[in-house]
């Protein structure tokens, strides 16, 4: 096919496409309002009977928690399969391959330094904090993975294969997704349904309220961390 | 519509067609990030933090994470083979 009949294709298939884009666009109900009969029932069925003041994660956590069991896994079998990939190409490098970083500058290894405890406790928080405001498990998770970049960033490959983090990694991972599991198998075994919750459900707003889900959210937490630290650090660091 | 929502808006247009444009691999993962920010900020404007913080986290800290992680091991890897060769 010629080079000005692609074009054309290109054109009216695009141009087809900006059309029912528009369309359909136009058709949608304006941002927020009215709210589906969801958005109200929802959060408060959640505020009620679960006392979870986050909705997001009272629907990720206690409605649709079989789902995110789902996602944990998923999320555990690509770090193992990226792990697995990695360390049989990773055995071709030479010993000594990136033992010393190439010079980092004093800037980015004070940055990179500096950011390390902040990142560690905005991370806790997001993961501790999942049933009462925005965050959770996931995007906790893998802030506090990006403390393992901070240390990479700041020139610390070396300590990062001294503390034995990739070999830490393995097991926070493995650790975070058993438990996830492990908390289904508590519903099934004292309530009598997978991820069903067994613990009190507290009192609204408070640190511990939710019953099982800031549980699943902080074994998310580690999940995540686990798994996406491992992937950086198997790309990172390679052999150790 | 809001002003805020009309910049949040042109801004995911500009970096996502941006992203398009740039065809060196390690820039357009730079250039992704941005397009993230743009795209956490538009979710932050429409009211939805938890999407936005996911944004943040997926579209600019691991996708180009992981897209410049693999091209460095790329990299080292082509030149290795030329050492050896």
């Amino acid at each position: 096919m010629s080079r000005r009949a692609r074009t054309v294709l290109a054109l009216a298939a695009l141009g087809a496409l900006a059309g029912l884009l528009t369309w359909a666009v136009t058709g949608l109900p304006g941002s927020g309002h009215p709210p589906g009969p969801n958005a109200r029932r929802v959060p408060l069925l959640l505020a009620r009977e679960r006392h979870v003041a986050n909705a997001v994660n009272g629907v990720t956590y206690d409605l649709r928690a079989a789902d995110s069991l789902g996602e944990e896994l998923i999320l555990f079998a690509a770090a193992l399969g990226a792990a697995v990939l990695l360390r049989t190409r990773g055995r071709r490098r030479s010993a000594g391959a990136g033992e010393h970083s190439a010079a980092t500058s004093g800037a980015l290894r004070a940055f990179g330094a500096a950011l390390v405890a902040p990142l560690i406790v905005l991370g806790s928080y997001l993961v501790a904090h999942g049933q009462l405001t925005p965050g959770g498990g996931f995007q906790g998770g893998v802030v506090l993975a990006a403390v393992v970049l901070l240390v990479y960033a700041a020139g610390q490959q070396a300590r990062l294969r001294r503390m034995k983090a990739q070999p830490a990694a393995d097991v926070v991972e493995a650790a975070g997704a058993a438990a996830f599991a492990l908390v289904g198998l508590g519903g099934i075994v004292f309530v009598g349904a997978l991820l069903a919750n067994f613990l009190s459900y507290g009192s609204l707003g408070a640190l511990l309220s939710g019953g099982t889900v800031p549980l699943l959210s902080v074994v998310t937490g580690v999940e995540v961390t686990g798994g996406v630290a491992l992937i950086m650090l198997e790309f990172m660091v390679g052999e150790w | 519509m809001s002003v805020l929502q009309l910049a949040a808006l042109a801004a995911v247009t500009v970096s996502g067609t941006a992203v398009a444009l740039v065809r060196d691999p390690l820039r357009q993962a730079i250039v992704a990030g941005v397009f993230g920010v743009a795209l956490a900020l538009l979710f932050f404007v429409y009211q939805a933090p938890d999407v936005a913080l996911s944004a943040i986290v997926v579209a600019t800290v691991a996708v180009p994470l992981m897209v410049v992680l693999t091209l460095g091991r790329l990299r080292e890897e082509e030149s290795e083979g030329e050492d050896e060769g």
